[in-house]
């Protein structure tokens, strides 16, 4: 069987989809699980505070692909089936939200004391003051550091083609083994991820040059 | 649920383990020194009088940024030998980790050599410095200060992507890692093994790094 350009182009461009599917799945249910992180985090009660420091640490200080391994084989130990896809899904989740409670923990430290006695002068209570005057601040500050943990996240999902999973890099590795044109396969898959992960860089550059400008 | 941990493996492959950490390690070392190098050359590069080397040195941190590390890995190792260049797979790894390192190293010696004022420049030249020797001797040493922790935040990083070099059947930590499942059918365990060396190297790192800046590097100033 014959590959043209042009069908190797469209099988890695088909397998893209579910390199963005499962980004975008990982980006949003770990902002969910990592806003929870974040508020065991800057919490004042050490039983919260420290499971959160360790959780943070142990997703910062070892490789993602371990994390892979670790969720692909553990989850079944649990008696959960899983497939390549939950298991990337769920320890991307987690890697993201370590990660990006530790950027939005940077926003809500850079807050000044002032704003939370501000808050607590006008009788809100803790949970008030976070939802209407911290974390608006702190979710806009770190609003291009977040954006820069997105194109992280999209490079990431490259080392789930290594559990299996078929996104864009798993797909060029199979299109590889049938076309035997590895330089042409890896160019096109560097420049689809690029083409994905540059206007994201692009972005955060503009709102950091924003944030920069309003201060 | 009636699964059992079990670790008894664990005596046999010791030396499998410390074999595999021991690479991960000289991978790190080398291309942490080459990287940083390379950091130092193309930060002054982007800042040249050259317009073509200016932009020459921005498109290669944006193209590097911009792509995943495993990529950039298979490129190398599997895309090259077209051009007839064969690397074997740990110069392979190294050249990778190596590139990889250098796009966000030279970012962050960048901002270090734009956080020195310019009176420290100006007062080198006054005394009689030359231009290179202002560079070597007053700038980049105050540089280096500003930016090591972000330089060590970035060597942990590239440390921890190299687990994928193990893709291209170099012996590292991973590597040994899957070696050792399969043929113990232990799986969860041995990676939880080889994790917890992995967080410990990283938090090895860090300290020796720091140690290392309070040691060798002049005191900040301010």
């Amino acid at each position: 069987m014959e590959f043209t350009l042009w069908d190797i182009l469209r099988n890695l461009m088909l397998a893209a989809r579910w390199t963005l599917l499962l980004s975008v799945v990982a980006f949003a249910t770990g902002g969910v699980a990592g806003l929870a992180v974040l508020l065991a985090r800057i919490a004042a009660r050490p039983w919260l505070r420290r499971p959160a420091e360790l959780y943070i640490g142990a997703f910062q200080g070892t490789p993602l692909l371990m994390q892979l391994f670790l969720v692909f084989f553990g989850l079944p130990l649990l008696g959960l089936r899983i497939e390549a896809w939950s298991a990337a899904s769920v320890a991307l989740t987690l890697c993201a939200s370590a990660f990006l409670a530790e950027i939005w923990r940077g926003g809500v430290e850079a807050i000044p004391r002032g704003q939370w006695e501000g808050a607590a002068s006008l009788g809100l209570h803790y949970v008030a003051q976070l939802r209407l005057i911290i974390l608006p601040q702190a979710f806009s500050i770190t609003r291009a550091p977040t954006v820069g943990f997105l194109v992280q996240l999209v490079k990431s999902t490259a080392l789930t083609s290594i559990i299996g999973f078929d996104e864009l890099m798993r797909a060029a590795n199979a299109i590889n083994n049938a076309t035997f044109a590895p330089f042409t396969v890896y160019g096109f898959v560097a420049l689809i991820y690029f083409c994905i992960c540059y206007p994201l860089t692009r972005y955060s550059r503009m709102l950091e040059r924003s944030a920069a400008r309003t201060r | 649920m009636d699964y059992r941990l079990d670790f008894g493996w664990l005596g046999d492959a010791v030396w499998l383990i410390v074999g595999g950490a021991l690479m991960t390690i000289f991978l790190i070392v080398v291309s942490a020194v080459l990287g940083t190098l390379i950091s130092v050359v193309g930060a002054a590069g982007r800042r040249s009088r050259i317009a073509a080397l200016r932009s020459a040195v921005a498109y290669y941190v944006e193209l590097i940024r911009n792509t995943p590390f495993l990529a950039q890995l298979f490129f190398i190792y599997f895309g090259l030998p077209s051009l007839d260049l064969r690397l074997d797979p740990v110069v392979s790894a190294v050249a990778a980790m190596t590139i990889n390192l250098a796009a966000y190293g030279i970012e962050i010696v960048g901002a270090g050599l734009d956080a020195v004022p310019t009176g420290q420049r100006e007062a080198a030249r006054a005394l009689g410095l030359r231009p290179a020797q202002v560079f070597v001797k007053i700038v980049l040493p105050q540089a280096l200060k500003v930016i090591f922790p972000a330089l060590t935040s970035q060597i942990v990083i590239t440390m921890l992507e190299s687990a994928a070099v193990s893709q291209i059947a170099v012996r590292d930590l991973t590597y040994e890692a899957d070696m050792l499942q399969a043929k113990t059918f232990r799986a969860f365990e041995t990676y939880l093994v080889v994790t917890i060396i992995y967080l410990a190297m990283s938090v090895a790192l860090r300290r020796l790094m720091i140690a290392g800046d309070r040691r060798f590097l002049p005191a900040r100033i301010r």
